[in-house]
C-alpha cells in the first residue's frame, strides 16, 4: 500500500504531509526532515527511488519527483509498483495543474484543504482508487460546487462563493 | 497568487448575524493566518505569531455560530499538519462540525478528524453515530468523506459497528462510493478481523466483475491481504488467473502479478499453470511498468522455468540498456533477484554492470555494486577485489567506504570462505587501510586480528603489513584507521617472531607522532612494545639451540614455576619460529640491544606519569624492565665474550618468565566454552539450587567439532538463545541424568574444565589454540575439506594449498536473528478468510495450514469435534501419494459437482454465486464433512487450473 505522500518545497518547508497509517505529529515531523535530508543531497537528473527501510520498515521505498520548487513523495511498500507510482504521481500534478490552472507552489500553500480533497479522491487509505485525472477533477468540482452552494444556503451573505467561479 | 478559487476561503467576510457579529466579523481567515505566518521570519517571529493566533483561535472555537467555529478548526488543522501544533483540544469541535448538515463544515470537520485524530484520541467514540449517517447519506460526497475518514482513523469499535454500513456500500449503485467503500474494508479488516466473514463474498464477487475500477480496487485489497498471510487466499486463483488472462488494465495485472508471486511459491502446480500466461503479458505489453512486475515475478518465483528466465533476463537487458535512470535502475534490481538462482544472467551482463559502477547515480553504483558482489567466487575474488579497489580509490567518500565494506563483509563471509590466499588478502586489508576516505576501520582491526589468530600460516605477511602501517608516519593523522594501527600495533608485538626487523618495529612503536593516537590505542602500543622488547631480550640472551632443555634448565632454577604442557607444545609447534629466530640471534649485538633499551626508556619517560592510568601503569612495567635490563647489561660489558654470565642476570630470569608467559598464544574460544566449567565440587544441585538443572543439564554441546572466534559482545546474545532452547528441553531431563551427564562428559573433554587441583597453572582454563585433541580433528577436517575441493576443482593457477581456518562453532559472529512473527490481525484475518473461503470449519483449516491458532480457538467459531475429526484424515491425506490423491480429487470434484449440487441449497452460499467449479466442489466437501471428501479439502486448487 502506499504509506504516505508529501509534498516539500525545496527549502523543506512541508507542504502537503497525509501518512495513511498513523504516525504521530512529531515523527511525521522527523520523517519529513530525514526524507528532505536525503533529497537536497541527491544530484539532479539521477533516478527517483529512495530507500525508506529505515523509517517505515522493511521493502519500503520512497519515490520523488521535482516539479519548480517542490517535491513529490510518495512512500509505499512492496505491494506497489515503483514505475506505477511514478505514473500516479503524474495524475496527481496534472490534476492539481487542472484544478488551479497551472498550479504554483503558492496555490498548494493557499489551498491546504482542496489539495487534501484532490489527494482523497485519488488514493484512499493507501489504497489508489482513481487514476484518471479528468474523473478527479469532476469530484474535485463537485465538491467546491457543493462546497460554496450548500453554504450559500444557509448564509446571508451568499454571492462570495460562486461569482469567483 | 494565480486564479485558484481557494474553498477555505470563502467564508471570508460570509459571517452571519448574531451574537458573535464583532467576533466573526474580525476572524482572521486561513489565507490570512498563511499570510501572516508567511510575513514573520521562521524563528521566534513565526512562533510567537503562531501562539497569538492560537490563543484567537482558542476564542473562535467556542463561539455557537458553526461558521466562525469552522474556520477556527480548519486554522487548527493547517497548523497540526504543517506547522506541528497539538489541537487535541478541538478534537470534540471537529466531531460537532462533521455533524452539521452545510457540507463544508462537515467537509472541513472530517479533515480536522482525519488529520489529527489519534488512535487514542476518547471522542472517536462519538464520531461513530455520524459516520453511520454520512454513509448511508443519499449525498456522494458525504458518503467519500466518511470512508476516507474512517479509512484514516478506524478503531476496533468503528470497525466493528461501521461493517454493515461499509458492506452495504458495495453493492452501491455510484461507482465512486463503491470502490471507495472497497479500498476502505482493508482498514476495517485490520481493526476486526470478523468483517472479513461478512464481506468477503461480496469482495471476490467484485473480482468476477468486469468493470476495471471495481476490480482495480478489489485486486488492490487482495494484493495487501496475501502480503501477509497468502496461503488463505490460494482458492481464489481460478479468479485470478482469469483476470489475468483477460483483463488488460495494468494497474489491474500489476496487482495480480504481486498476488501470483506470492501464491506460486505456496503452490508449483499453480506455477506451472500461470508462468505462460504472465510470459505472454510481458511480451505484448508497452507499459513498463507493467513488463517490469512481469519480470520481477518471474524472477523471483518462476524462476525454475527456463524459458520465462530466459524471457526475463532479455527484458532486463532492454531495461538496463535504456537512458532512463530508472529503469536502469530497476533492471539491475531485477538482475540482482535473478542471480540468486541464475547466475549466468549476471555473468552475461558483467560488461553493463561494471560500467554501472561508475555511474552518476549512486542508486544505480549500489545496485551495480551488489550485483558485482553476487560474482565473486573463490575463482575470481582476487581480480574482482582489484578491479574494485581501482574504483574505490575514484569514488566520492560516501560510495567508495559502501565499495569496502562490502568487500570485507564478502570476503569474511563464513569464516573467509572464499578467501584462498591469505597473503594477498591481508594486503588487500592493508591497502584497504591506505585508502583515505576509508572508515572501516573497525572491521579491518577485527579481521587482521581474526586472521591472525585463526590462519597461523599467514602471520609472516601478517607481520609484514602490520609493519608497513605502523612505520608510516602519516597514517598516524588520519583518526579512521586508528582502529586499524591498532591492530597492526596488536599483531606485530603478538606474532613479532616473525618479524624481519623488531627493532624497526620497536621504532615505529615509538615514533614522535604516536601522541595522536588517543590512549586506548597507544595503550596497545605500548603493550606490543612490551612483547618486542621482551622478545628481542629473550632473543639476545637465551640460548635458543635447543629451547627444550632451557626451559628444564629453568625448571630447576626455579622451583616455584611450572610450565604448561601446553607450552611445550608450543616451543615444538612453533619450531619454525624458533629456527628463524635462530639466525635473528646474530642481528641483536650488545650495541643493538643498548639502544632498543635507550629507545624504550627516553620515548616511555615522558608518559610515566600520564593521567591515564592505562597508560601509565603499562609504561611503568615496560619501563620497569627496560631499566633493569639496562643497567646489568651495561654493567657486564667487560665479560662480553662470555655467553653464559647472562643465565646469572635477573633479566635473564624475568625475560625468560615473561617469554613464557607471552609464548601462551590467544587461541580461539569456542562459543560453548562457559558451559564446559563444570559445577564446583560439593555444590549439590538436588538441594538448595533444584533449578540449575534446567540450565545446566542439556546444556548441548556442539555435535560436530565446531567453534567460533566470539567476540565477547556476541556471547550474551548467544545466551539467550541457548536458554530458550533449554527452557523448551526443560522438562526433559532429570536431575540425576544431568549429573551423570556431567560426570560423563567431564572424562570426555577434561581439558575443558578448570582443574580441581590448583597447583596447575591457570592458563589451561582457555582452550589453547593448538590443543590436539580438539583442534587437530577440526584441522583435519578442514584439511579433507580443502583437499576434497581442490580435487573437484582442479584449479591449476592455485599455486598452494589454502592454508587451515581455525574454525569454532559456525556462524556465530553474526547471531541470527529471530524469526518474526506474523501480527495477531493478520493471523485473524486470513483464519476468518479461510473460514469463509472454506466453508466455515476454522480448526480443520487451521490445521491443514500447521497453523492452528490459539487465539482462533479461543474465538469459538468451532465445530471443535467435527474438527478434530477432520484434522486425522487430513493429516492422513497429507501423508498419502500427492498423484494418487490428484486423480483422485479429479474424479471426486467432477462427481460431486452433479450428485451433490442438490445439497448446496441448505449450504451457506445464498447467492448462489458459485462460479468456479472448484470452489464450488469444495465447498460441498466441507459441508459433507468427512471421509473420502477430506482428500478434496485438502485441494485448495480447483481442477481446472492443474
Amino acid at each position: 500500500m502506499i504509506r504516505g505522500v508529501i509534498i516539500i518545497n525545496d527549502q523543506g518547508k512541508p507542504r502537503l504531509i497525509k501518512f495513511y497509517d498513523y504516525q504521530p505529529i512529531e515523527k511525521q515531523h522527523d520523517i519529513i526532515r530525514n526524507i528532505y535530508t536525503v533529497l537536497c543531497n541527491r544530484a539532479e537528473n539521477v533516478s527517483n527511488f529512495v530507500q525508506a527501510d529505515s523509517t517505515f520498515g522493511p521493502d519500503t521505498r520512497l519515490v520523488y519527483k521535482t516539479f519548480a520548487t517542490l517535491y513529490f513523495i510518495v512512500i509505499f511498500d512492496e505491494s506497489e509498483n515503483e514505475l506505477a507510482i511514478l505514473d500516479l504521481m503524474q495524475v496527481f500534478v496534472e490534476t492539481l495543474d487542472k484544478c488551479f490552472s497551472n498550479v504554483c507552489e503558492l496555490d498548494i500553500v493557499f489551498n491546504f484543504s482542496k489539495v487534501h480533497t484532490i489527494l482523497n479522491e485519488i488514493i484512499l487509505g493507501g489504497q489508489v482508487v482513481e487514476m484518471s485525472s479528468a474523473e478527479v477533477v469532476k469530484a474535485v468540482d463537485e465538491i467546491s460546487w457543493q462546497e460554496k452552494n450548500k453554504f450559500s444556503h444557509s448564509s446571508s451573505n451568499a454571492t462570495s462563493g460562486w461569482q469567483r467561479r | 497568487m494565480t486564479s485558484s478559487s481557494s474553498s477555505t476561503t470563502t467564508s471570508n467576510n460570509t459571517t452571519p448575524g448574531g451574537p458573535s457579529l464583532m467576533e466573526t466579523l474580525f476572524q482572521r481567515t486561513v489565507d490570512d493566518l498563511i499570510k501572516g505566518i508567511r510575513l514573520h521570519n521562521p524563528g521566534s517571529a513565526q512562533s510567537s505569531f503562531i501562539s497569538k493566533s492560537l490563543d484567537e483561535i482558542r476564542r473562535e472555537i467556542k463561539s455557537t455560530d458553526l461558521a466562525t467555529k469552522s474556520i477556527a478548526v480548519n486554522k487548527l488543522t493547517y497548523l497540526h499538519s504543517l506547522h506541528n501544533i497539538d489541537i487535541s483540544f478541538a478534537a470534540f469541535h471537529a466531531v460537532e462540525l462533521t455533524s452539521s448538515p452545510i457540507f463544508n463544515f462537515k467537509k472541513i470537520g472530517y479533515l480536522a478528524a482525519s488529520l489529527s485524530f489519534s488512535p487514542s484520541t476518547d471522542v472517536i467514540l462519538l464520531l461513530t453515530n455520524q459516520l453511520r449517517k454520512d454513509l448511508t447519506s443519499a449525498n456522494v460526497h458525504d458518503v467519500s468523506l466518511a470512508l476516507e475518514c474512517i479509512s484514516a482513523i478506524c478503531t476496533v469499535d468503528i470497525a466493528r459497528d461501521l461493517t454493515p454500513d461499509v458492506f452495504n456500500l458495495m453493492t452501491s449503485s455510484k461507482n465512486i462510493v463503491k470502490k471507495k467503500a472497497i479500498a476502505c474494508l482493508l482498514k476495517v479488516f485490520s481493526q476486526f478481523p470478523d468483517a472479513v466473514r461478512v464481506c468477503f463474498k461480496r469482495l471476490v464477487e467484485n473480482l468476477e466483475k468486469n468493470d476495471d475500477q471495481m476490480l482495480a480496487a478489489t485486486v488492490g485489497v487482495f494484493c495487501e491481504l496475501c502480503s501477509k498471510e497468502p496461503r488463505a487466499y490460494l482458492p481464489l486463483a481460478p479468479e485470478f488467473y482469469r483476470i489475468l488472462v483477460e483483463c488488460r488494465n495494468n494497474w489491474v495485472l500489476i496487482k495480480v502479478l504481486k498476488i501470483f508471486e506470492k501464491l506460486a511459491k505456496l503452490e508449483p502446480r499453480l506455477a506451472k499453470k500461470v508462468v505462460e500466461p504472465i510470459c505472454d503479458v510481458m511480451k505484448r505489453s508497452e507499459a513498463k511498468s507493467l513488463v517490469f512486475e512481469c519480470v520481477r515475478t518471474i524472477v523471483s518465483s518462476f524462476y525454475e522455468y527456463e524459458f520465462a528466465v530466459k524471457l526475463a533476463v532479455g527484458k532486463i537487458r532492454e531495461f538496463l540498456l535504456e537512458s532512463d535512470l530508472n529503469l536502469r535502475y530497476l533492471g539491475l534490481q531485477g538482475l540482482l533477484i535473478v542471480g540468486q538462482h541464475h547466475l549466468w544472467a549476471v555473468l552475461e551482463n558483467k560488461e553493463i554492470v561494471i560500467k554501472s559502477l561508475s555511474d552518476v547515480d549512486r542508486n544505480i553504483k549500489v545496485e551495480a555494486l551488489r550485483l558485482v558482489m553476487s560474482m565473486v567466487s573463490e575463482d575470481n575474488v582476487v581480480e574482482i577485489c582489484r578491479v574494485l579497489i581501482g574504483y574505490a580509490l575514484k569514488s566520492d567518500p560516501e560510495f567508495c567506504n559502501e565499495i569496502l565494506r562490502s568487500m570485507l563483509l564478502t570476503c569474511s563471509r563464513n569464516v573467509y570462505e572464499i578467501v584462498n590466499d591469505f597473503d594477498w588478502y591481508v594486503s588487500l586489508l592493508g591497502e584497504m587501510a591506505r585508502i583515505p576516505h576509508c572508515q572501516n576501520g573497525e572491521e579491518i582491526e577485527y579481521q587482521l586480528i581474526d586472521i591472525g589468530m585463526r590462519v597461523k600460516d599467514v602471520r609472516p605477511e601478517l607481520v609484514r603489513v602490520g609493519r608497513d602501517l605502523l612505520i608510516d608516519p602519516a597514517l598516524l593523522g588520519n583518526p579512521f584507521i586508528h582502529r586499524i594501527l591498532s591492530a597492526a600495533a596488536w599483531v606485530s608485538g603478538e606474532y613479532v617472531r616473525f618479524s624481519r626487523n623488531p627493532s624497526e618495529i620497536m621504532e615505529a612503536l615509538f615514533q614522535p607522532r604516536t601522541n595522536l593516537l588517543p590512549p586506548s590505542i597507544r595503550v596497545v602500543y605500548i603493550h606490543s612494545a612490551f612483547k618486542v622488547l621482551s622478545f628481542c631480550l629473550g632473543t639476545f640472551l637465551l640460548p635458543n639451540k635447543d629451547a627444550n632443555s632451557s626451559f628444564s634448565n629453568l625448571v630447576d632454577m626455579e622451583p616455584g614455576f611450572t610450565y604448561s604442557e601446553s607450552e611445550q607444545e608450543f616451543t615444538e609447534t612453533e619450531h619454525g619460529a624458533n629456527s628463524s629466530s635462530l639466525h635473528k640471534k646474530d642481528m641483536f649485538t650488545r650495541e643493538s640491544i643498548a639502544n632498543l633499551l635507550t629507545l624504550v626508556i627516553t620515548s616511555l619517560t615522558p608518559l610515566a606519569d600520564s593521567h591515564d592510568v592505562e597508560i601509565q601503569e603499562r609504561v611503568r612495567n615496560l619501563l620497569g624492565l627496560a631499566l633493569l635490563a639496562q643497567q646489568e647489561i651495561s654493567s657486564h660489558h667487560e665479560q662480553k665474550e662470555k655467553r653464559i654470565d647472562w643465565v646469572g642476570l635477573k633479566t635473564y630470569i624475568l625475560i625468560r618468565l615473561v617469554n613464557g608467559a607471552l609464548s601462551e598464544e590467544f587461541g580461539p574460544i569456542s562459543s560453548s566454552a562457559q558451559e564446559r566449567v563444570p559445577v564446583p565440587d560439593g555444590l549439590v544441585l538436588e538441594e538448595n539450587l533444584s533449578k540449575l538443572d534446567s540450565i545446566c543439564a542439556d546444556v548441548q554441546l556442539p555435535i560436530s567439532e565446531k567453534f567460533s572466534l566470539v567476540r565477547p559482545t556476541y556471547l550474551p546474545t548467544d545466551g539467550d538463545s541457548l536458554s530458550s532452547r533449554q527452557n523448551e528441553d526443560e522438562s526433559e531431563t532429570s536431575p540425576a541424568e544431568s549429573t551423570s551427564l556431567l560426570a560423563e562428559h567431564r572424562k570426555r573433554h577434561g581439558l575443558f574444565y578448570l582443574p580441581s587441583d590448583n597447583n596447575k597453572n591457570a592458563s589451561t582454563s582457555f582452550l589453547p589454540a593448538n590443543d590436539p585433541d580438539h583442534i587437530d580433528k577440526d584441522v583435519e577436517d578442514l584439511v579433507k575439506l580443502t583437499e576434497e575441493s581442490l580435487v573437484l576443482k582442479r584449479k591449476p593457477n592455485q599455486a598452494r594449498p589454502r592454508p587451515v581456518v581455525v574454525k569454532l562453532d559456525e556462524g556465530d559472529r553474526h547471531p541470527t536473528i529471530a524469526v518474526k512473527k506474523i501480527e495477531s490481525n493478520d493471523d485473524l484475518i486470513s483464519g476468518a478468510v479461510r473460514d469463509v473461503l472454506l466453508g466455515n470449519e476454522p480448526l480443520s483449516q487451521s490445521n491443514q495450514l500447521g497453523k492452528p491458532s490459539g487465539r482462533k480457538k479461543g474465538k469459538a467459531h468451532a465445530k471443535v469435534d467435527q474438527g478434530s475429526e477432520l484434522k486425522d484424515n487430513t493429516e492422513n491425506s497429507e501423508t498419502g501419494n500427492s498423484g494418487k490423491r490428484r486423480s483422485k480429487h479429479r474424479s471426486h470434484g467432477k462427481e460431486k459437482k452433479h450428485s451433490d449440487s442438490g445439497n448446496n441449497v441448505e449450504g451457506r452460499e445464498e447467492n448462489g454465486k458459485e462460479k468456479s467449479g472448484g470452489r464450488h466442489g469444495r465447498h460441498k466437501a466441507k459441508q459433507s464433512g468427512g471421509g473420502i471428501d477430506v482428500v478434496d479439502q485438502k485441494q485448495v486448487i480447483p481442477d481446472f487450473l492443474l
